[in-house]
């Protein structure tokens, strides 16, 4: 995959809005505050790391279609405004063409509920206002809007491994020379929904919600220019057994590093869960980070912070390449490769 | 680039004569809807598949196959034929690319009943909540057909079938895949029906696409599946061609988050690059099926559209569209009408919207309302969903 570079990262997580927030927490490498959520009739509170409050207001929550958005659309924007920095006026004013592609797991969570609540209370005053902000890419309709661009742009659906999918997606479009430019975002949002759906899988995992962005060209930008090097077969699993083996083809198909490499894996902190990673990189000779064991688990939002921490090691010259894998959550694992342009 | 199997399910029916028959007079498919209680919606008809209890033969457990939910089991009811019809075999590395705008909803709504009135019960909530996710229904139809490779799941609303199927021509075209199976699949929800009666989309008479009166859309339920492979993988195995994707187009309208910007500015987008990556003219275009929706902002911007894109030709190109007879099927609809493009390719018919009264003026087309016969190569489908995704393919008559 030769020509793919990043010029642009953003990030939205429990540690804060901004890449040096996300940063701070992973190089003090503390957990961050867990919050515990209680619901009537549920056995025991579940535990969760949600997104601060802004330290100021975004400016872009002025805009129209921001206003009545809900955090997922919010997490997003943010996100991709820091990961395009100057570039945000050059899709505004037409000479840069952008495209978009927003990868989630659990979508618009919030405002479903909050519908769907209405809707079997009273179907016929049920909030047209609601409803349009319940479907999966409507945080990508409002980045678009906010951004004004009209090239192409998908959601992407799936476990974790739909973020680094996008990243190959965006990727493609780039070589396609259909777009000058691509940025791939991954966000999510908790409600009680989610943590109540999570609890039945997992007592002890810490959800937690936010986004990341990668913004990808076809040039190389800025005084340390990255690049995405490569990006593995998205490799299918149907359960644990072969979920541990799709991690292990994952493996095999990135370099096999050093130890002047960088590993962002996949791992949470529930041992079940990131087995197939433990396992896959047992021989793994340099230093390993895993953002969502200090972060929380949050999906596609979750594989973007680890691109976002693998980019910003290599950006400031602590490793010379990084790799990111994810075993996946119930579709596929996979796994990308990123380097410094030498 | 060549499609050699195909399969659609629609409330007309669930194989193709059926549909083929359905379409080619403009048979309307609308009831009162049964799925749930539609009983205090202001509108009451849909337009729901027969669904038989059982399912085509796969390589499903009872056990799985009882888990599955209507969207996982429209999908396997549109994809079986297809695959046999391709001659397919299990294979390692397939890339599968469906669009979906609900996934499994049906499941959302179980858990979430469940979860406020019985927060800790058991049950089958775990099993919900693992297959509200649309990779459940991906996977579930891998395992059914016996293969494996990447899945890509395209939710872009309403138009998320029309950009599976781009996408899956795209990763052919490319050469990046010398098979893909594609499709769209969407079953209708409690959810997503309340959400189109909310913003008083729907008709509460009858669905009259481009008709100077229309007054809303009808929603439907269906999947579409088709399996896309090189010409060389088709005359290699001397599989029967039944047509070609030969162009695909994709734009965001960037105007409203659920309304088109009104002279069409994405949709002609979309229409153009289509006919740049199939490289003909809007002149060479027989057919269009639109997304003519039936409400009254969504037919005036396309009409306006399709005028602005075949300029003279307008004057003389067939445009219809097949939701006047199953209705709006969400992230299902691109692919069904690109399924309905390719019958009526094959056969040399346009499918009509007979419900159609008086047409629009805006229209500077002639719009199919009668059952007719006509000789063309090449039609065009539109697809645009909330948020502004736009999406056109182009099926070319294999000759």
């Amino acid at each position: 995959m030769n020509g793919i570079h990043v010029a642009g990262i953003g990030a939205v997580s429990p540690a804060g809005w901004g890449l040096p927030a996300l940063r701070r927490a992973l190089d003090e490498n503390a957990g961050l505050p867990v919050k515990e959520v209680q619901r009537e009739g549920w056995p025991r509170p579940f535990r969760i790391r949600p997104v601060p409050a802004p330290v100021t207001c975004p400016a872009f929550l002025g805009h129209p279609r921001l206003r009545r958005s809900s955090p997922i659309s919010q997490f997003a924007l943010a996100a991709s405004i820091e990961a395009l920095g100057e570039d945000a006026a050059r899709v505004a004013n037409g000479t840069l063409r952008l495209g978009v592609v927003f990868c989630v797991a659990t979508g618009c969570m919030i405002y479903s509920a909050r519908f769907f609540d209405e809707v079997l209370r009273e179907p016929t005053t049920a909030s047209p206002l609601l409803f349009p902000e319940t479907v999966f890419n409507a945080p990508s309709s409002h980045l678009a809007a906010y951004l004004w661009t009209t090239a192409i742009n998908y959601t992407l659906v799936g476990d974790a491994s739909a973020f680094l999918q996008g990243l190959a997606l965006g990727a493609t479009w780039l070589l396609e020379q259909r777009v000058d430019g691509v940025l791939v975002v991954g966000a999510e949002e908790n409600y009680w929904t989610t943590s109540d759906a999570y609890r039945r899988i997992s007592r002890t995992a810490v959800l937690t919600e936010g986004a990341g962005a990668v913004y990808l060209t076809g040039k190389p930008s800025g005084s340390t220019p990255l690049q995405l090097a490569g990006i593995t077969d998205a490799e299918m699993f149907f359960d644990q057994p072969t979920r541990r083996a799709a991690m292990e083809r994952v493996r095999r198909q990135l370099p096999p590093g050093d130890a002047a490499s960088l590993l962002c894996d996949g791992r949470t902190g529930v041992a079940r869960f990131d087995a197939p990673e433990t396992f896959a990189w047992r021989d793994w000779p340099g230093r390993r980070l895993s953002p969502q064991a200090i972060l929380g688990e949050s999906f596609a939002a979750g594989v973007a912070w680890q691109c976002a921490a693998a980019l910003e090691e290599l950006r400031h010259g602590s490793v010379a390449s990084a790799m990111v894998s994810t075993a996946g959550g119930n579709e596929a694992a996979i796994g990308a490769h990123f380097n410094r342009c030498e | 680039m060549v499609i050699t199997g195909a399969g659609l399910v629609t409330a007309l029916g669930l194989d193709w004569q059926t549909n083929v028959n359905g379409f080619r007079a403009g048979r309307t498919a609308f009831r009162p809807v049964t799925l749930f209680d539609a009983s205090r919606q202001r509108v009451k008809l849909a337009a729901e598949v027969d669904l038989p209890a059982t399912l085509p033969p796969t390589r499903l457990h009872a056990r799985e196959i009882g888990r599955l939910d209507r969207a996982a089991r429209l999908l396997l009811w549109a994809a079986r034929p297809a695959w046999d019809q391709a001659g397919w075999e299990p294979s390692e590395n397939l890339p599968l690319v469906l669009g979906t705008t609900s996934g499994g909803m049906g499941n959302g709504e179980a858990y979430f009943r469940q979860a406020i009135s019985t927060p800790s019960r058991q049950g089958l909530q775990t099993t919900r909540a693992m297959q509200y996710l649309p990779q459940w229904q991906a996977l579930n139809l891998a395992e059914a057909l016996g293969f494996r490779g990447p899945v890509t799941i395209i939710a872009n609303a309403c138009a998320s079938g029309a950009n599976a199927i781009g996408h899956a021509f795209e990763l052919v075209r490319f050469g990046r895949a010398e098979r893909v199976l594609t499709g769209g699949y969407d079953a209708l929800s409690e959810l997503v029906f309340t959400g189109f009666n909310s913003l008083q989309a729907l008709s509460p008479t009858t669905c009259r696409p481009f008709d100077r009166q229309r007054d809303g859309l009808a929603l439907g339920e269906g999947a579409a599946v088709l399996t896309l492979e090189t010409l060389d993988s088709a005359q290699r195995r001397g599989a029967e061609i039944l047509g070609e994707i030969v162009g695909y187009g994709a734009a965001t309208d960037a105007h409203h988050l659920t309304q088109p910007h009104p002279q069409g500015d994405a949709a002609l987008a979309a229409m153009l690059a289509a006919c740049e990556s199939a490289r003909v003219t809007p002149g060479q275009i027989g057919y269009v099926n639109a997304h003519g929706t039936g409400t009254p902002l969504n037919d005036s911007a396309e009409a306006n559209a399709i005028n602005r894109w075949a300029g003279e030709h307008a004057r003389h190109l067939p445009v219809s569209s097949t939701k006047a007879s199953i209705g709006h099927l969400l992230g299902a609809a691109g692919a069904v009408e690109a399924v309905v493009c390719l019958m009526a390719l094959r056969g040399q018919w346009l499918p009509p919207n007979a419900s159609t009264q008086e047409v629009d003026p805006v229209c500077g087309f002639p719009l199919v309302r009668e059952p007719a016969d006509a000789r063309f190569e090449l039609a065009l489908t539109n697809s645009f969903g909330f948020g502004g995704a736009n999406a056109s393919l182009i099926l070319r008559r294999f000759s």
